[in-house]
């Protein structure tokens, strides 16, 4: 039904005039409501003025105390409430974690988080880049972490890398990267991620993905998962069309789509009647 | 010149009749009639394109390091049946075409089946005197899907050691026969000995290819032998009325044109459109796995059904009678074999009609039948499409266990929501048409009167 005929018929029955308004009313705003997180970013008045490390703290008060605590070490829930994958309460201690975990989640859009209990999901990110290396040195400033990793992919050897990344990945985000479906957890694609984002997400280990320590993916091995992702994310693709490299699923929408479709139109042309 | 082929061919073997009564054959004049010949022609290319890779495949599990010229893959051990394939892709001449179009053409093979079954069965083409012509037909279509499941698992790569995997757990789950299956099948606890693959490869390429043949050409002399059923084309057209067009010179350049079609389009997807690239996915270990590996899309359904089925095992003490897999694997696909090859007897059964019928129903004319086919392939479609769901969750961000859900709600509701709706439109249509008939009866007759009453003009 098309919007005027929508209205002709609201207008037609006065009645009905207050429920369609009240009915668009509650529908606008629900939208508008799901798209904002409901934590807007909290900004300080002269930020440009601003040295970086008391512009980290009051993006980091303004932003992350209320998860993470206002000293970093984490905020408890009050209610018992369902862990986000090892994390119970709002949010976890982020002393030690370091400018690497800081760097991964903020780069990646996932902080600040909309609520807790809910899974982060990949996005542009939320702050400006001098807002970001305000806050990740913030971060790194609560406690002794690892620094942002500084991989070399083109040290590694994409065949280590596919064997690697078939061993210790594919389980979770399929062999050409594609991300899937675990319980409980989506698993992102990996092609968008840089390297050093890469790097990150395998030390860290977000959500449900395991944590890797360097004995049991060294830094030259992530060397060569990255130069294998980078290969995923523009694979060799001789056979012509690569339809999203996710094998039968896309080739049987090929088969229905097209081939059927052409060739029942063909039967239909040639079977016109003669008679 | 040909006159004199004729003649000679004629004078050594006395085939001048039979060539003469063939093309003399009357074919309907319906396009819907086509659809099972695109199945045919897609066979013939099958067969063809496998021809050619078997001059290039070797079905051996003995390993070897690849120094090939893919570079990712390079310093790999892999199988030589995987590195076979990976040679076909990489360096035989033409073999990447060669190749992709046989995979495609299994993939449309398929499909056109189903689109002829699906014509078949809401015209009651399958009624007496048929019968065994769709019971083989039926019987092709899932001897089909076995043979396109062991092309896709003798590549070896990632995926299709997966698949086999999950067609060892499917044959496990079946109860008091499976462990017995399973060894018979694989000769080994899985992934099997080498020997399975020698028993995967001589059903690939030569025994299903001989069956699925065979049955081909049983079922086609049994449709000329009954000679195909038609649409209505008169008002009173009896059951014993041909007509239709001769196999030359109406039929015959229409069928040479579909099976060049069928071939061209074909050939472009092998040429064009990237099917299976073993080459991305790397060689299998049973340690390894993928996230979202699928069978082929007519295996789709297997899939769909294993997610639908709730997790349960059916135990006895600590023994476990029922694995899940069987429900979803073997059950499903059993029970829709069953429901198939059955239905011309059950629905003489329902209906009655015990008579021979060499013309054909429009959906419309048998409300119950298509009610009833469209809430069964619906039923099938719903479990199919819970496949993907999965992919449906990373693309568009929705819950995977809400849709499993949906799914399982829908695969009961929805088929009796679309019988419901589908009898009754049916019944509106043919109620349509009487009434329209009736009221052309009674015009023409008041014509006719009006006619008989006026003086006649001088
Ligand atoms: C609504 C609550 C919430 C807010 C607000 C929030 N976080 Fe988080 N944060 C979480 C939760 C929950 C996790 C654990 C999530 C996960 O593992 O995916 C987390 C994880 C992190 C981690 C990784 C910790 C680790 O153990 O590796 C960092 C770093 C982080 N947040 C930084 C921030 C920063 C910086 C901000 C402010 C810009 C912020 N967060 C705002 C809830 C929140
Ligand atoms: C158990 C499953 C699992 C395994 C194994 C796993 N991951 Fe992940 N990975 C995840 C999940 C789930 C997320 C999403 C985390 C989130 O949403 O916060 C993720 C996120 C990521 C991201 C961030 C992507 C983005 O959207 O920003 C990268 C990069 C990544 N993983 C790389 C890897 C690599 C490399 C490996 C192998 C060394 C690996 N993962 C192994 C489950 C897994």
């Amino acid at each position: 039904m098309t919007l005027s005929r929508l209205r002709a018929r609201a207008l037609g029955r006065p009645g009905r005039r207050v429920i369609w308004a009240l009915a668009a009313t509650v529908a606008l705003g629900g939208g508008v409501a799901e798209a904002q997180p409901p934590i807007g970013i909290v900004r300080p008045a002269h930020e440009q003025g601003q040295p970086l490390s008391l512009l980290g703290r009051e993006l980091y008060a303004g932003n992350c105390a209320s998860c993470h605590g206002i000293d970093g070490r984490g905020v408890g829930s009050l209610a018992p409430q369902r862990g986000v994958g090892a994390v119970k309460g709002l949010g976890p201690s982020l002393r030690g974690v370091g400018a690497l975990a800081a760097d991964f989640y903020l780069r990646t859009g996932r902080m600040p988080l909309e609520r807790s209990g809910k899974q982060a999901s990949r996005q542009g990110p939320q702050f400006n880049e001098r807002e970001i290396e305000a806050l990740v040195a913030y971060v790194a400033s609560l406690g002794q972490g690892p620094p942002v990793p500084q991989p070399h992919p083109e040290r590694g050897s994409v065949a280590a890398g596919l064997h690697l990344f078939t061993e210790h990945c594919a389980g979770c985000h399929q062999v050409a990267g594609e991300g899937g479906v675990l319980t409980g957890a989506r698993v992102p694609l990996v092609k968008h991620s840089s390297p050093a984002q890469i790097a990150e997400a395998v030390r860290i280990g977000p959500f449900l993905m395991p944590r890797f320590s360097r004995r049991q993916i060294s830094d030259r091995q992530l060397d060569s998962i990255i130069a294998y992702v980078r290969l995923a994310d523009a694979p060799v693709d001789r056979g012509g069309w690569g339809i999203g490299h996710l094998g039968p699923i896309p080739e049987g929408m090929v088969t229905w789509l097209i081939a059927v479709v052409l060739l029942v139109g063909v039967c239909v042309l040639l079977g016109r009647r003669l008679s | 010149m040909i006159r004199r082929a004729i003649r000679f061919l004629d004078q050594r073997s006395g085939s001048a009749p039979l060539l003469r009564k063939s093309l003399r054959y009357l074919f309907p004049d319906h396009w819907s009639f086509l659809l099972g010949e695109v199945a045919l022609y897609a066979f013939i290319v099958l067969v063809a394109t496998g021809v050619y890779l078997t001059f290039f495949f070797d079905p051996s599990t003995a390993k070897e390091v690849y120094h090939g010229p893919y570079a990712p893959l390079r310093g790999f051990h892999m199988s030589h049946a995987y590195k076979s394939v990976l040679d076909i892709s990489f360096t035989v001449k033409a073999g990447l075409l060669i190749r992709q179009t046989h995979h495609w053409a299994a993939d449309v093979f398929v499909a056109a089946i189903v689109v002829h079954l699906l014509r078949i069965f809401f015209t009651g083409a399958y009624r007496k005197p048929r019968e065994l012509t769709y019971v083989i037909g039926v019987l092709m279509l899932f001897i089909t899907l076995l043979e396109g499941y062991l092309g896709y698992s003798m590549a070896d790569d990632l995926l299709s050691g997966m698949g086999l995997a999950i067609g060892y757990s499917v044959a496990l789950s079946i109860p008091l026969l499976g462990a017995n299956l399973a060894l018979l099948i694989w000769g080994h606890p899985f992934p099997g000995d080498p020997s399975f693959w020698s028993r995967m490869y001589v059903a690939h390429v030569f025994i299903l290819p001989v069956v699925i043949g065979t049955l081909m050409f049983l079922h086609l002399a049994l449709v000329a032998s009954r000679h195909h059923t038609q649409f209505r084309r008169q008002a009173r057209q009896t059951e014993r009325r041909l007509v239709g067009v001769p196999a030359f010179p109406a039929q015959a350049p229409r069928s040479l044109g579909l099976l060049a079609a069928v071939a061209a389009v074909l050939f472009l997807l092998g040429g064009l459109v990237q099917i299976n690239p073993v080459w991305q996915w790397g060689p299998y270990t049973p340690s390894l796995g993928t996230n979202g590996a699928q069978p082929d899309w007519y295996l789709g359904w297997l899939i769909g059904g294993m997610r639908l089925v709730p997790h349960f095992d059916v135990t006895l003490g600590k023994y476990t009678l029922i694995p899940n897999p069987f429900w979803g694997g073997a059950l499903f696909p059993l029970s829709v074999l069953v429901a198939l090859v059955s239905w011309p007897w059950l629905e003489r059964r329902l209906t009655g009609d015990h008579a021979a019928h060499n013309v054909l129903d429009r959906p419309r004319d048998a409300p119950t039948r298509t009610a009833i086919g469209a809430g069964f392939f619906t039923w099938v479609l719903l479990v199919f499409v819970a496949g993907s769901a999965d992919r449906v969750t990373v693309a568009f961000g929705l819950s995977y266990p809400a849709q499993i859900w949906v799914f399982r709600v829908l695969v009961v509701v929805a088929p009796i929501v679309v019988f419901l709706l589908v009898r009754r439109v049916c019944r509106e249509l043919h109620q349509a048409e009487l009434i329209e008939r009736d009221r052309e009866r009674a015009e023409a007759e008041a014509r006719q009167a009006a006619g008989a009453r006026a003086p006649r003009p001088a």
